[in-house]
């Protein structure tokens, strides 16, 4: 197990997959990046594994890697993670749930079911995960940006 | 010793029970001492009948209260005084090699008293045969000291845990006295300039509030008797008048806004206080305590009593205070317009005084058992709630819905209750406030008709007499809010008040890093009655890894609780690095533990904060070794959100070995140089038991652990295995020793090996078919 990407190369082949190569050649297709600290430090601490879930290399921080390698891995997040975070909330349906939730967020408007008051969690004192009715969820980083409209209608949910 | 002893012929001891002095002063002859005695408190047939039992030089003594004489075994070399109990009664015989000579039996609350007996009469034994075998004295006297000394410690320790007992006694028996609630006066004093405050404003209000009664007083005589009279109506003095009507309104209602938010910022401030004082305090509390109390009754303490406090204090004592501030100063008003009247207006005052103190205390009994059936209902919820699996694999819900509705019932039927004496109270309050009211009027219809006092006065008197019976009649409220805050208060004192039994050091000794020598001195636990721990003496190296072993019962996890110091021991002592453990500060000294256990429990929070849990300011690098090398790493990845995935109640679900592994991380990063492994992969199967394995072997290298495994198999890597039974060390060795020694070890392992035979045989069988697939 590496555990830095010193003497390590990581490709795309043409099927799309990420392909690393380890100091001692031993290729492995298929890689997947997993973020290890995906909503307190996205950008830190991130793992190669292979399909089996084993860790072929760790990168302590994306910021230190070489551009080429950093473009791909962020690529294959971009492409595979969603976590929707939350700009605005339009409108709600009832302040009892199960409610419907209008929300503006960085990928664009949607409307969602949330089934629960206990499926907004804190992860901290600003920062709310809230879990809708297919299980996707939306975060809310920073309730203190939050315009007033947001927040007076978040608040009835707290 | 006897040197001494033997100037002064049969000195009797000052401590001596005296009604028994003079029975034995004539019994004793030559240079007979009195050692030791013990004052019996049971006859044969465990009848409470009391006696004594003595200790010679020469003899041992015994008389119960009914015998007319003294029984007499002189001392021989061989006899043997034994001592044992059973649900707390202790049993002491004497023997000879033939036979049994006498039996006596006391409660155990002379349990220290028969250890002081049994080690005198053993000196004594043993000196005696030492004597004949003709050993020098004087080593003797060495040892009699150090004993003694020993047994002097014992006493104080024995008074010191019984003035706590006392101590507890004695605010469990006392009535919640109203005078309880000044001992909320700690968690008010640092707003008492707040308070101060509030009590100006209410002051002010109070008094704002008084003046439009007054008022109607000229405003009657002034303006409308004189115009009902054909005067014609003074409107400048009208206008002053009402203005000063509104003027006093206003005021009242801005000085009434701002006291009450004052009160209720501060009330809840107190409340806040209290509530964390009081978790922090049972914190604080040991294990011990956690193991006698109900969690719904600690949780309705804390929870809803504090509230009830808060409520009392932010509304009730304020409305209490402005009632009777209301109600001096209404007095002095009308003493002060026309004294005759106003002592008829105040008559039914002390009826009402005499009812309330009537009421009260039915009422303060009733609330109390409102507060005890509240946590009744509490615990039933706390009981239930948690074990639901439990509930439901039985199909129980039945039965529970029954529990709960029987204490519901219960909860309502002392309600009706109280509310059935509170019914009546408050009815006639009004009855009497009305009575008085007519009285007045009588009074003052008759005053006027004699041209004593004015209409005027008359009216203003019955303005402020309807303020004055509604305050009373609030006032009479107040009762049932104080008793309840009372009731409340006392409970929370409670817990306050405990004394941890685990107390902390008062001459702390700081031990900033140990090298993990645990040293066990002669230990002894009891666990209420029963005797759990005996005598144990034993010595753990550092970096030593030893596995306790033996039946279910046998003390091995009391052992671990008193490594901990979860509790603390009876007799002996813990010694780490050659320090009692209690002289170390408690927090400092669990520091040196790490503790994996055999229900791995997860928080509510994320993985990361569940690992840093010993440590919270672990960096995020920390944390990850840690997790490596517990080997949890992969599987925290495997998660949608990695170590930022929430677990714990409510949280993502684990598997037992994945939650182990999580403990064992939380383990490895504090790095503490003592481990304990309490039944850590009992909840496993031995599948996951080897994956965790690995984990475990990391955690142990370079630290002294003590394991607890009821599967022997995992222990076979311990240096040593110490087998216990019935509280006492039986075998001590490494395992092929033991098995060769083929005593209590062998027979566990073997009844174990038989038993998992069955278990294993498809085990080995899957492998066989895998190992056959990869050649295929």
């Amino acid at each position: 197990m590496n555990t830095n990407l010193t003497g390590c190369k990581l490709n795309r082949n043409t099927f799309g997959k990420l392909i690393a190569t380890g100091k001692d050649h031993q290729i492995h297709e298929g890689v997947i990046p997993v973020r290890a600290f995906p909503v307190t430090a996205p950008g830190e601490g991130i793992s190669l594994v292979d399909n089996h879930g084993h860790e072929v290399v760790w990168i302590d921080n994306l910021a230190e890697l070489p551009e080429m390698e950093r473009n791909l891995i962020e690529e294959e997040f971009a492409s595979r993670e969603f976590m929707p975070e939350i700009k605005r909330i339009d409108k709600v349906s009832s302040f009892a749930t199960p409610s419907i939730w209008q929300v503006q967020t960085d990928r664009g408007n949607t409307q969602f079911t949330l089934k629960g008051e206990e499926d907004i969690r804190r992860l901290s004192l600003s920062t709310l995960l809230i879990t809708d009715s297919n299980g996707i969820h939306f975060l809310v980083r920073d309730r203190s940006v939050l315009d007033r409209h947001s927040n007076k209608l978040l608040d009835r949910f707290l | 010793m006897s040197s001494i002893t033997s100037d002064l012929p049969h000195i009797i001891p000052s401590d001596f029970p005296s009604h028994w002095q003079t029975r034995i002063s004539t019994l004793l002859n030559g240079q007979e001492q009195i050692l030791a005695w013990l004052e019996i408190d049971l006859d044969n047939q465990l009848h409470f009948s009391p006696g004594l039992l003595i200790v010679t030089t020469h003899r041992i003594l015994a008389r119960s209260e009914k015998d007319e004489n003294w029984q007499a075994w002189s001392n021989q070399p061989d006899m043997k005084l034994t001592y044992q109990d059973h649900a707390g009664i202790c049993s002491i015989e004497l023997f000879d090699i033939h036979a049994r000579l006498a039996c006596w039996h006391c409660t155990l609350e002379k349990h220290q008293a028969i250890d002081q007996l049994i080690a005198h009469f053993v000196q004594l034994i043993t000196a005696e045969t030492a004597q004949t075998g003709e050993a020098p004295a004087n080593p003797d006297e060495g040892t009699e000291i150090e004993s003694d000394s020993k047994i002097a410690i014992e006493t104080d320790l024995a008074d010191s845990s019984e003035s706590i007992a006392t101590g507890n006694q004695e605010t469990n028996t006392a009535p919640p006295s109203t005078w309880t609630l000044f001992r909320l006066w700690r968690f008010a004093k640092p707003y008492k300039w707040q308070l101060l405050t509030g009590f100006m404003l209410m002051l002010g209000s109070t008094a704002a509030a008084l003046v439009p009664p007054y008022l109607t007083m000229p405003l009657m005589d002034n303006v409308l008797i004189p115009y009902q009279n054909g005067h014609p109506i003074d409107t400048g003095l009208v206008t002053f008048y009402l203005s000063g009507l509104l003027g006093a309104a206003v005021l009242a209602w801005i000085l009434g806004w701002l006291r009450t938010y004052t009160m209720a910022k501060v009330s809840e401030r107190i409340g806040a206080d209290l509530r964390t004082t009081t978790y922090e305090h049972l914190l604080g509390l040991s294990q011990a305590y956690f193991g006698g109390k109900r969690t719904g009754d600690l949780m309705a303490r804390i929870g809803a009593e504090t509230d009830r406090i808060n409520m009392f204090l932010s509304l009730n004592l304020l409305d209490f205070a402005t009632d009777v501030l209301m109600i001096t100063l209404t007095v002095i008003i009308l003493v002060s317009i026309n004294p005759w009247l106003a002592l008829i207006t105040l008559l039914p005052l002390p009826i009402i005084a005499w009812l309330i103190h009537l009421v009260r205390d039915r009422l303060r009994v009733g609330f109390e058992k409102t507060g005890r059936v509240w946590a009744e209902v509490n615990n039933v919820l706390a009981d239930t709630l948690p074990g639901i699996r439990v509930v439901k694999a039985f199909a129980q819900e039945e039965r529970e819905i029954e529990r709960f509705r029987i204490v519901n019932q219960r909860n309502v039927e002392i309600n009706d209750r109280v509310n059935k004496i509170w019914a009546l109270f408050t009815p006639t309050v009004t009855f009497l406030t009305e009575c008085g009211l007519l009285v007045v009027w009588i009074f003052g219809i008759w005053q006027v008709s004699q041209d004593h006092i004015t209409v005027g006065v008359l009216t203003a008197f019955l303005a402020y007499i309807g303020r004055f019976y509604l305050r009373l009649d609030s006032m009479s409220r107040i009762v049932s809010a104080t008793q309840k805050a009372a009731a409340g208060t006392k409970r929370i004192f409670d817990i306050l008040d405990h004394v941890s039994s685990v107390p902390e050091p008062v001459k702390p000794i700081h031990l900033p890093a140990i090298k993990g020598h645990i040293g066990l001195s002669n230990v002894s636990f009891r666990y209420g009655t029963r005797r759990v721990i005996q005598n144990l003496d034993f010595a753990i190296k550092p970096g030593e890894m030893i596995g306790l072993v033996g039946h279910s019962g046998s003390g091995k996890s009391t052992l671990i609780n008193l490594i901990c110091r979860f509790y603390d021991v009876t007799d002996g002592a813990i010694l780490i690095d050659d320090v009692d453990i209690r002289s170390l500060p408690i927090a400092e000294y669990r520091k040196h533990i790490g503790l994996v256990l055999q229900e791995p429990f997860l928080f509510f929070g994320t993985i990361a904060e569940n690992i840093a849990y010993g440590r919270p300011n672990a960096s995020r690098r920390e944390i990850i070794a840690a997790a490596r090398a517990a080997y949890a790493h992969e599987f925290i990845l495997r998660l949608p959100y990695g170590y930022d995935s929430l677990v714990g109640e409510r949280g993502q679900a684990l598997s037992g070995g994945e939650r182990q592994r999580i403990s064992i991380a939380r383990a490895l990063l504090i790095d503490p140089r003592i481990l304990i492994l309490d039944e850590a992969t009992s909840s496993v199967d031995t599948q996951t038991e080897q994956e965790i394995q690995g984990a475990l072997d990391n955690l142990v290298s370079g630290r002294t652990t003590i394991a607890v495994a009821h599967r022997l198999s995992t222990l076979q890597q311990a240096n040593r295995l110490v087998v216990l039974d019935h509280g006492k060390i039986v075998e001590v060795g490494n395992h092929e020793e033991l098995m060769d020694r083929r005593g209590h070890y062998y027979q566990l392992y073997q009844a174990q090996s038989r038993s998992s035979d069955d278990e294993e045989q498809p085990a080995a069988a899957g492998k066989i078919m895998g190992i056959r697939s990869n050649l295929a």
